[in-house]
């Protein structure tokens, strides 16, 4: 684009950078990055898309880390998030900034689209430009959402299905939708697995894609500038994006930098006990950027779900989507747009307003009040305890055994005491000398295994084995505990 | 386009104001990577957590009160539970330990695993030997070998005492060898 300004002076044509640069063309790559004209010079205003991409990045590589340890399923995903946020190193730090993360990204991608809007930077053949922004706001919250259940405890668990409930209100399909979401007419493990993949493999790829094709139609479109600029055919005196706009940009990132770090190091994310979906008592909130949605979803049921649930929604995202056709003219000042300013400051207050409302209702409900202080109390008791290791299922069997049936146990003992443990194997599990007895109730009945053990066959014979003379009440008691090894 | 960029550009000669933009630029990345380095301290120290902390392990058990033991004149049997932690999770086991003496009079703790091929190997006492039920392995009171197939004696396990408590590190090892080498 500005041929005369890179070709005339070069001086990293020598050494490492010469070599890289003569095979890969990164100065002009770079150049064209770095010399992205701004028509009325760098401005603090357009510092939020790359805040956004330095969220993002940050997302992806706490993420791809978090993964080290997670085990998406109902009965490990809760011990895993303990293991990273009790006892690995780093590990409620890492989680915490990747939690924050999402709540960042909402904000400035508040902040960002509302630039945007304001300055009518959507003008001027930037209709997919703007599109594709609006795709990637329904990607963030998706994440958002898929990302919350992740961790199975308590709060995960009951507001993905108040949120996964809420699906269900839409017409003819909801049903089908919800169970769809969840695997099932019920929250379990599968549900782990679908929001598992949805967050780390679907909705990322389609982030990315998006990401490049809006970076590369903004390249396409050009940067808007201020108010007064012609979106078509800028006038004003450009500055080029480095360096003072990359500077500026910096700022914002440096900012974000410190305010997740410090967040995250002086309030750690908490992690509250274990999911229990057999919990009646449980008030489910959302995370606070969804409570606008918790709180306009309770207006709407019965015949006006409808209405509610899909009407206004869909024409509200239908108008913000469609916004660019919708608007066809030029002028970009906002004091020249009423009709937008209003709807702008109308929705936004309508936002805050319903999560204000949805948080003074909760305050003023003596029952609400004293369970969400229950919950919360709970929440910190469990993030006090130290970290224990989940039992894992081989142990629990033997331990099980001889706590469910005496004469078992006592026949645990008399299968110790007479060493059949010492060719069959604690547990009866088998080892080189005999066959595992475990699943043995399958093959044998009781009686079958009492005339095998006077009586053994040839082949019990041939491999040593014993006929075992107990007084009748041991037999019986043997018996038991072989049978119930499972 | 260009001709907007080249107005806005200081009215200072060429090659000063490159001079001062790639200054600018090699401080912004010095920077750039101090602070990245700055933020992958807590990922390093986050994926090499198995590295620096020990998250297989096998905790010492406790036996039994060393009272009990002291006047010990054959080998008696005694069940531990083993706790073997992995990462998140642990399994709990239960094994038999033969508590006994040295030829110092000093006590001992052995595994009952057979060296020979793994069975469970139990006291004799009429033969005052291990016998082993599936080889017919022998072993001597304190547990070195005596006779039969197994090519070494009864493994001794290592023993500590905390508080008057015997406990144990059980550990498993290699069959079919002369040298006892641990197997995990």
């Amino acid at each position: 684009m500005n041929s005369a300004h890179t070709s005339e002076s070069r001086p990293h044509e020598s050494g490492l950078w010469g070599w890289l640069n003569r095979r890969t063309g990164l100065d002009d790559l770079l150049r064209s990055t770095l010399d992205e004209p701004i028509p009325g010079g760098a401005r603090f205003a357009y510092v939020f898309g790359s805040g956004l991409l330095f969220i993002f990045i940050s997302q992806v590589i706490t993420g791809v880390f978090l993964a080290l340890y997670y085990v998406p399923s109902a009965d490990h995903a809760h011990t895993t998030v303990a293991y990273i946020t009790k006892a690995v190193t780093a590990g409620s730090f890492l989680r915490s900034l990747h939690a924050y993360g999402a709540s960042a990204m909402v904000v400035v991608l508040f902040l960002h689209l509302s630039q945007t809007y304001i300055y009518g930077s959507y003008k001027g053949r930037r209709e997919l430009l703007w599109f594709s922004g609006c795709v990637l706001f329904g990607l963030v919250l998706a994440m958002a959402f898929t990302g919350y259940l992740l961790p199975w405890d308590q709060r995960a668990y009951f507001a993905t299905a108040v949120g996964t409930n809420a699906v269900s209100e839409v017409p003819w399909i909801g049903e089908y939708m919800k169970r769809l979401m969840r695997g099932g007419t019920e929250m379990g493990t599968l549900t782990i697995s679908r929001f598992f993949v949805a967050h780390v493999f679907l909705i990322p790829a389609f982030i990315f894609a998006l990401v490049g094709s809006h970076i590369f139609l903004f390249r396409k479109a050009g940067a808007a500038g201020p108010v007064d600029e012609d979106p078509y055919h800028p006038k004003q005196a450009a500055e080029l994006f480095y360096p003072r706009q990359v500077l500026m940009d910096l700022s914002l990132t440096s900012l974000l930098i410190m305010g997740l770090g410090l967040l995250c190091f002086l309030a750690p994310m908490k992690l509250g006990p274990p999911a229990n979906p057999a919990d009646a008592q449980y008030i489910p909130r959302p995370e606070w950027y969804y409570l606008p949605i918790f709180q306009w979803l309770k207006y709407w049921h019965g015949a006006a779900a409808i209405v509610g649930v899909l009407v206004i929604p869909a024409a509200v995202a239908l108008g913000i989507v469609g916004l660019p056709f919708l608007d066809r003219r030029v002028e970009r000042r906002p004091w020249k747009r009423p009709v937008a300013m209003v709807a702008y400051v109308f929705v936004v207050f309508s936002l805050i307003g319903l999560g204000l409302r949805s948080q003074y209702l909760d305050r003023h409900d003596p029952g609400v009040v004293q369970q969400l202080v229950k919950q919360n109390a709970e929440e910190e008791a469990y993030a006090s305890k130290p970290f224990e290791p989940e039992l894992s299922s081989a142990s629990l069997v033997a331990v099980n055994v001889t706590l469910a049936d005496p004469l078992a146990a006592k026949g645990k003992s008399i299968f110790e005491g007479q060493f059949c443990n010492a060719c069959h194997g604690d547990g009866g599990v088998g080892t080189a000398a005999a066959p595992p007895l475990v699943g043995i109730n399958k093959k044998f009945s009781p009686d079958q295994l009492a005339e095998l053990f006077k009586h053994p066959t040839a082949k019990m014979n041939a491999g040593s084995m014993p006929p075992v003379n107990l007084p009748p009440d041991d037999l019986k008691a043997l018996i038991a505990y072989v049978e119930s090894l499972k | 386009m260009s001709q907007g960029a080249a107005d806005f550009e200081p009215a200072a000669p060429k090659d000063l104001a490159e001079g001062r933009r790639s200054f600018l630029a090699t401080l912004l990345g010095l920077g750039s990577i101090f602070i990245a380095a700055l933020l992958s301290v807590p990922l390093i120290r986050f994926a090499l957590f198995p590295l620096i902390r020990r998250t297989t392990e096998l905790k010492g058990s406790p036996v039994g009160e060393l009272s009990e033991f002291m006047s010990v004149t054959e080998p008696v049997m005694r069940t531990i539970q083993i706790e073997q932690v992995d990462g998140w999770r642990k399994a709990v086991s239960e094994k038999a330990v033969y508590v006994t003496k040295d030829s110092q009079g000093q006590l001992r703790v052995l595994s009952s695993i057979c060296p020979h091929l793994g069975c469970t190997v139990p006291w004799n006492k009429e033969k005052n030997q291990f016998v082993c039920p599936c080889h017919g392995a022998r072993f001597a009171a304190d547990g070195t070998r005596v006779s039969g197939p197994s090519q070494r004696g009864m493994d001794t396990l290592e023993t500590s005492v905390e508080n008057g408590q015997v406990r144990v590190r059980f550990q498993y090892f290699r069959q079919l060898v002369s040298d006892k080498e641990v197997i995990g």
